[in-house]
């Protein structure tokens, strides 16, 4: 009885020592993962020599001047305009996404027709598929229909759910909502867009709002898209700002540039933090099942 | 039929999307590959000539594959086995996990803002905090964006740091694992790191399998890093695929010789793609058992 006792005993020991261990190996490198955001918090209130000489993140003196001059920029334009700009992009995408995948989805999930296994492999296959192949012939194409240096081809194509992993991720959340919802609202005569409106969306609630909080991420990070399409200074959404702002005044004033650069990444961290959770299990559900 | 209507229906504007948006642009791009088009003239059809052009008389190109390839297979087994065995640790019961969840998630969700790129830039800078950290455990400055490992280096780094979202698949997948296989483990007296490669690995394969690919398509394609970081430097050894087609086509104004080298990328990627899938059958396995 009492060796027993004794190897439990020690097993609690090992157990407790190891859960130590993980703790302290989670914490480091989560700590490491971290500290570029922190040193760029850090490096957006410091002097050009802190930056390069302290390897601290905290300042010395929290001034918030870079911030201001920064915000000024030397491009003719302030960071409003720019931010306004990207709001003008983001705001229809992620509305046009939200309503086209949605009803993508809602036909996938919930009816049945001819030729929906090919259908359905070739929403599949768009996720895989390499777009950097389309990149040139949809350039030429709103070339010829005068649409460069708009943002009609940043926001055009989520009209028409061409990001299956909406798509994706919203059929994946329908298929666990069970269909004997539909088929009583069908018999309290209910049609098909009256069920989609009053039964499934409300429920699908938390899978919508992870597919905001995703593509207001992208479309805040996307700098490709604008690179190619838009041209004049006015019209740069906040990534193509922060670029010409690198060139320009990078080397003069780093805490300015570091300044802006939190600033741009502000949105989506608050955007996340707000909902992170139906974003974890956004991840989770694409990602298996 | 007449629900079969409805649901095509819903289905409409996905499938107009899905002509103009994908089947479209890639038989365009495939036309235009063989054609030399400078967006003055009309399109002029040349044959293979670009193709073969591409293959036997442009450097540049053959740089970039290799810088490609080197690129993918650095960054993506890399991220893979982070992201694995960081899923491992915090897939036992700790308190705070949620912390830590979103902790490691944050490089994935930023990674690919400009602000980063800058970010990165100014890190690994000549007296940046890289630098400085070498400087005080008493090693030399390295001057990252002079060297071709270097400039790698700095990418490479980046695209690890965002192991996050990988993680966060893995961790879903494991949490599947029924637990009795770990206890019964146990009591058969295997260690962790045993268990870890007996019960573990195996059972998800399959979400390893899909980090790969996607991981693999992510990074054939990767253009900011090179782009804002390196400027595909030194010596063109961080020039990536994706770089060179956007620079001939809209730098150059070559879109026909632009789209033969996009073209050619996404065999590549097919192919890379396609030999993974045949693999399957040899180590991923779909059980029935556990893990529904």
């Amino acid at each position: 009885m009492d060796e027993v006792s004794a190897a439990i005993k020690h097993k609690q020991r090992m157990y407790r020592t190891n859960a130590v261990i993980r703790y302290v190996i989670i914490t480091v490198i989560a700590f490491i993962m971290m500290y570029p955001i922190l040193w760029m918090i850090g490096s957006s209130f410091k002097t050009n020599n802190e930056i390069f000489t302290e390897i601290g993140f905290i300042p010395k003196h929290f001034d918030f001047t870079p911030y201001i001059h920064g915000w000024q920029t030397g491009t003719g334009y302030t960071f409003t305009t720019y931010f306004i700009n990207t709001f003008k992009i983001l705001i229809p995408k992620v509305f046009f996404t939200v309503v086209s995948s949605v009803l993508t989805a809602y036909g996938f999930a919930r009816f049945e027709f001819p030729f929906k296994k090919i259908l359905f492999s070739a929403l599949m296959a768009t996720m895989f598929l390499p777009q950097v192949v389309t990149m040139i012939p949809m350039y030429l194409l709103f070339r010829k229909l005068g649409m460069l240096d708009t943002y009609t081809p940043l926001i055009a194509p989520t009209i028409f759910a061409t990001q299956a992993f909406f798509v994706f991720m919203l059929i994946q959340f329908l298929r666990s909502v069970p269909t004997s919802l539909d088929e009583a609202a069908t018999m309290d005569g209910a049609n098909s867009w009256q069920i989609l409106i009053r039964v499934l969306l409300p429920i699908l609630r938390p899978a919508i709002i992870s597919c905001i909080i995703f593509q207001f991420v992208w479309t805040m990070n996307d700098f490709m898209g604008p690179l190619i399409y838009i041209s004049s200074t006015s019209k740069f959404p906040v990534a193509l700002a922060l670029q010409m702002n690198m060139d320009s005044t990078g080397s003069v004033n780093y805490a300015q540039l570091m300044a802006m650069s939190v600033l741009a990444v502000l949105p989506s961290l608050i955007v996340f933090f707000s909902a992170q959770k139906y974003f974890v299990e956004g991840i989770a559900t694409t990602g298996i099942k | 039929m007449k629900r079969g209507k409805i649901g095509l229906l819903y289905l409409l504007p996905w499938i107009i999307g899905l002509v103009i948006f994908t089947i479209y642009p890639f038989i365009a791009a495939l036309y235009y590959s063989f054609t030399n088009y400078n967006m003055i003239d009309a399109p002029k059809w040349v044959g293979l000539q670009n193709y073969i052009q591409l293959f036997t008389s442009d450097p540049d190109f053959k740089n970039s594959l290799v810088a490609t390839f080197q690129y993918v297979l650095l960054t993506v087994p890399l991220q893979l086995i982070f992201a694995l065995l960081i899923a491992f640790v915090l897939n036992f019961k700790l308190k705070g996990i949620g912390f830590y969840r979103v902790a490691y998630y944050i490089p994935s969700l930023l990674g690919g803002n400009v602000a980063i790129a800058l970010l990165w830039r100014l890190m690994f800078g000549s007296t940046g905090l890289v630098n400085q950290l070498l400087n005080m455990i008493g090693l030399k400055s390295v001057s990252w964006f002079s060297t071709a490992g270097g400039a790698m280096t700095v990418l490479t780094i980046l695209k690890v740091w965002q192991f996050g979202s990988a993680m966060l698949i893995f961790l879903a997948a494991l949490k599947n694992i029924p637990t009795e296989l770990y206890e019964a483990a146990e009591v058969d007296g295997s260690s962790r790191f045993h268990m870890f490669f007996s019960i573990t690995i195996p059972l998800i394969t399959p979400t390893i399998f899909f980090n790969l690919v996607l991981q693999l398509i992510n990074g054939f394609q990767e253009f900011n890093g090179p782009f804002l970081i390196t400027g595909g430097g030194p010596l063109n050894k961080t020039y990536l695929a994706s770089m060179f087609i956007y620079n001939n086509a809209f730098k150059y104004s070559k879109m026909g010789y632009s789209s033969a080298a996009s073209w050619i990328l996404f065999i590549i990627i097919m192919a890379v793609t396609g030999i993974l899938f045949w693999s399957q059958k040899k180590w991923v396995y779909y059980s029935d058992e556990a893990g529904n």
